[in-house]
């Protein structure tokens, strides 16, 4: 290369460097695109490599972790049940002042609400959950399944003492079905019914004449179709009782009903039948609801209905911290039932008190364990871990062994003399149980940090903070304990996570004044069925170990954690 | 030899001394062998050995990190066997800085001070003045892990220097730096342990780095120290085969002694030629004996040498241009390895592989030394 070419270059590369910086918009690539796109394109392959490496796992974790987790937190304000279940009664409840019982046209929305419930056997799920609020509700649904057909059977016999006609399907059929639906409904029932049977579809125009009537019928219809083990026809079947009742209401003029209007089918037999209707015996649907269950004529369970008719509520997570909802708002539920507040109390201590033991004892151990030589510290760190190979059960119930009143330390302590045999310790099934056994548990978590992060602090560090005139203690202090607490952080995080979510060692050794709320939530999982409840009680478990990381981020920073 | 190293006449009050120290860590084997030494006040000596010789152990024991299993360390004519590290007011260096991560560098120098319970106005000014010393005075409110090696390692000396002890120790500080920070380095380091006239014992295992900034320095091998002399002395005059080995580089022949005369001898090679030597330890006529002669100081020009001296036939195999000197390798009296180096000069001739020459050099340059 001569000379000048070296000139020229070096000239041409002065100027590159100045147009370089000069040039206020974004970086350009040799090709003239924006170096950023042109970056990016080049890290997207990189990109959906690593992507792809993950996603069997990421695939893994949405579907078995993240989905049913989403699943129960919502769970925990989901209340569809109510007004799916009673949807006509929660209309008509709408504008209710809750000050006497409600009115006939409630009675008998719940007459077809809960006439169409028992049918699909979906009643008794709805006392349960209704049951959470305001106990009792469970036994008047259950009760009330079996003896709803009551509240109309007297009108389905004066209608059929009027004309029998009324107690034909055909009738009905005539009256409430569309031709078309009719035909097709018959063909179905002539060939092998092996294809869904068509659904039922009213005629046009007959809901303005009788409405309640229309819509009894018709969930009348819908509901033999699709329930029960072989799906019956309106085209053969007498109507429900309630019906009846429906059609009664619709004649009195109770639900302004235009039966005037109509000139279909059997609009005689309607019309000798509206005229009928006022000497019919009568009996107030509340008196017949008395007779069904009488918890249907106490307020309770309307106010309950109406206070929880939202899809959504809040109901449990106000029941996970001892409060209820009231047609007065909210409420402290009485003291003889306020338990969550104390269980979470208790966790949160227990918990703290296990994490703090567990930093007192595995501190000293960890820093043995890293200022050993290494054959002898692996030979410690297998006793360290020797728990961990024991079955969980088989560790929890050795303590039930050693701590109960009968057991090995209680004896030791009478033999020595400590303890007086009349006055044997309790140290099970209460909180120092708990503490003892998961302390021991956990103590593993706390150590295996630590002890990854104190191998890391080379030893120069405290002879340099020694030779620079600081006292053992001191060296300790302001140098090696400070590079250590990124371990205390990773070991209490550990511990504290894993121990306010425990359950069967408290479960073993708590007791009553032992057990964390996740016994509890396990409880209303397992036993009393309200996930709704053990969701939100979840929900607020998840929520307060945030806030605690959150915590310990301001506090302690949470790229001080190190794990090794 | 007795290993008992004391101060040269001329020099200053012993500060420091170790009295017949052993040293063992499994009693089974001395990793320190009896050693005896005298420090100067206000000297730089260098301890320089290959690793496991046993200078880094006296250099802790000194520290107060290890103990002496026999003998006494004085500072200061004061018994510090049974002183704790922290009271013997002992500035140290590490190898790897041992900076404090989770303080700032002015906290760093800080430390020292405050352990000494000196009031803050004084501190801060100690510490301005002491990072002003090693020209870092801007980096006061950075983290260790934000400094370059070379800065960290002004820190740390620094941080050694603030609380002004008069003994400074310092074990490899430069090993983690290139080489040309090291230089420099080196340079301030000494600069810097003359002008504030503490005295400084200083390890390491780079010969060029003993040379260059010790007043003193000991060789240290298994155990014991081999030399310790001024670093001209420790090249020039090698009192071993190891010291000779060790420093710089070494073209080593063996024989035995022919003739014994008072301050020359005739060394008798494994080939049968004859060459002059000064007897170093080599005591009687047939005593086995490892010539030592330095590569610069082998002469090609005959005319240069006494008429009398003996030379050896050489054949010349590698011929490597260096810029400023030129290496050529000889196979001399069986012997492949034998290096010559000779200047870049324009009347230097440049020599090929197969070319047959003879060299000799000066008697007072080549030194027989034990087998």
């Amino acid at each position: 290369m001569s000379d000048a070419t070296a000139g020229n270059l070096s000239q041409a590369a002065a100027e590159a460097r100045r147009e370089d910086a000069a040039q206020t918009g974004p970086m350009l690539a040799a090709d003239g695109r924006p170096l950023k796109r042109s970056l990016n394109r080049a890290l997207r392959a990189q990109k959906l490599r690593a992507l792809a490496l993950i996603a069997p796992l990421l695939i893994f974790l949405l579907v078995t972790f993240v989905a049913p987790i989403l699943d129960m937190l919502f769970r925990s304000v989901e209340n569809q049940i109510v007004s799916e279940t009673l949807p006509r009664t929660v209309i008509a409840l709408d504008g209710w002042d809750a000050t006497d019982l409600p009115d006939d046209a409630t009675y008998a929305a719940l007459a077809h609400d809960f006439k169409e419930a028992a049918e699909r056997r979906i009643h008794t799920r709805l006392g349960s959950r209704l049951n959470y609020e305001a106990t009792g509700l469970s036994s008047i649904f259950r009760r009330s399944g079996r003896g709803i057909d009551g509240v109309g059977e007297p009108y389905a016999d004066q209608f059929a003492a009027l004309d029998p006609a009324w107690e034909e399907p055909a009738t009905w059929i005539a009256l409430m079905a569309d031709p078309d639906w009719i035909s097709e409904q018959a063909d179905w029932l002539e060939a092998a019914q092996d294809t869904p049977e068509p659904a039922f579809r009213l005629v046009p125009g007959i809901a303005d004449v009788l409405p309640e009537t229309t819509d009894a019928y018709r969930s009348f219809a819908r509901t033999i179709q699709t329930t029960g083990r072989t799906p019956e026809s309106p085209l053969t079947k007498e109507p429900w009782a309630t019906v009846y009742l429906a059609l009664y209401r619709d004649l009195s003029g109770a639900t302004g009903a235009d039966i005037g209007a109509y000139s279909g089918p059997g609009a005689t037999r309607l019309q000798t039948a509206a005229d009928a209707v006022a000497g019919f015996e009568t009996i107030p649907l509340r008196d017949a609801f008395a007779e069904v269950a009488d918890g249907w004529v106490q307020m309770p369970v309307w106010t309950t209905i109406q206070t929880f008719s939202d899809p959504y509520t809040a109901g449990y997570f106000l029941a996970a911290v001892d409060l209820q909802l009231t047609p007065q708002g909210i409420e402290q539920v009485e003291d003889n039932q306020r338990i969550y507040l104390t269980l979470f109390k208790r966790t949160m201590v227990l918990s703290l008190t296990i994490m703090g033991l567990c930093v007192i004892l595995g501190y000293p151990i960890a820093y043995l364990l890293s200022n050993l030589p290494m054959r002898t510290s692996n030979m410690l760190l297998i006793l360290v871990l020797l728990p961990f190979w024991t079955s969980l059960l088989v560790r929890t119930s050795a303590w039930k062994v050693l701590l109960q009143q009968q057991g090995v330390i209680n004896d030791l302590l009478v033999w020595i003399g400590l303890v007086g045999d009349d006055a044997r310790l309790t140290m099970i099934n209460n909180q120092t149980g708990t503490v003892v056994a998961m302390t021991h548990i956990l103590l593993p978590f706390m150590i295996l940090p630590l002890y990854s992060v104190m191998k890391t602090i080379p030893p120069s560090y405290v002879r340099a903070a020694k030779s620079l005139g600081a006292t053992n203690w001191t060296a300790f202090w302001r140098v090696y304990f400070p590079q250590s607490v990124p371990g205390i952080g990773a070991g209490c995080i550990l511990v504290f996570i894993l121990s306010i979510g425990y359950y069967i060692t408290p479960e073993i050794v708590g007791g009553r004044t032992g057990i964390f709320i996740s016994n509890r939530i396990a409880f209303h999982i397992s036993d009393s069925l309200n996930w709704g409840l053990a969701a939100a009680l979840g929900s607020i478990l998840l929520a307060l170990v945030l806030v605690l990381y959150w915590l310990y981020d301001k506090i302690v920073g949470i790229d001080n954690v190190k794990l090794g | 030899m007795n290993g008992e190293w004391g101060l040269p006449s001329d020099t200053q009050d012993t500060f420091v001394s170790f009295d017949r120290v052993q040293k063992s860590y499994d009693g089974e084997t001395l990793v320190v062998k009896d050693l005896n030494l005298d420090i100067g006040k206000g000297e730089f000596l260098t301890m320089l050995g290959p690793s496991g010789s046993g200078k880094t152990t006296c250099l802790m024991m000194l520290a107060g990190f290890e103990t002496a299993t026999h003998g006494e360390i004085l500072l200061d004519s004061r018994p510090i066997n049974n002183i704790p590290p922290h009271k013997r007011g002992i500035g140290m260096v590490f190898q790897n800085y041992a900076l404090f991560p989770h303080m700032t560098v002015a906290e760093n120098l800080s430390f020292p001070l405050e352990v000494r319970k000196i009031g803050k106005s004084e501190r801060e000014a100690k510490v301005m003045r002491a990072l002003d010393m090693v020209q870092m005075g801007d980096f006061g409110g950075r983290r260790p892990a934000q400094l370059s090696g070379g800065q960290q390692q002004r820190i740390a000396l620094a941080r050694a220097l603030v609380f002004e002890p008069e003994l400074v120790l310092m074990d490899e500080p430069l090993g983690a730096l290139d080489k040309q920070l090291r230089e420099t380095l080196q340079f301030e380091i000494t600069k810097l342990a003359h002008r504030l006239g503490i005295t400084v014992v200083y390890v390491t295992h780079d010969q060029t780095e003993a040379l260059t900034m010790s007043d003193r320095v000991a060789v240290f091998d298994d155990g014991r120290i081999q030399q310790l002399d001024a670093p001209d002395v420790l090249y020039e005059q090698p009192q071993n085969s190891f010291v000779a080995q060790f420093i710089g580089e070494n073209n080593t022949l063996t024989g035995r002694v022919a003739e014994m005369h008072a301050d020359m001898c005739v060394v008798r090679l494994d080939d049968g030629e004859l060459i002059d030597a000064v007897p170093v330890n080599v005591s009687a006529v047939g005593d086995r004996t490892q010539v030592s002669i330095r590569p610069e100081r082998v002469e090609m020009n005959k005319d240069r040498l006494a008429p009398d001296a003996h030379t050896l036939k050489a054949e010349v195999l590698e011929f490597i241009y260096m810029g400023d000197i030129y290496r050529t390798r000889l196979r001399v009296a069986g012997h492949e390895n034998f290096v010559v180096k000779t200047r870049n000069a324009p009347d230097q001739p440049r020599l090929k592989p197969g070319e047959r020459i003879e060299i000799g050099w000066h008697p007072q340059d080549c030194r027989a030394l034990d087998a």
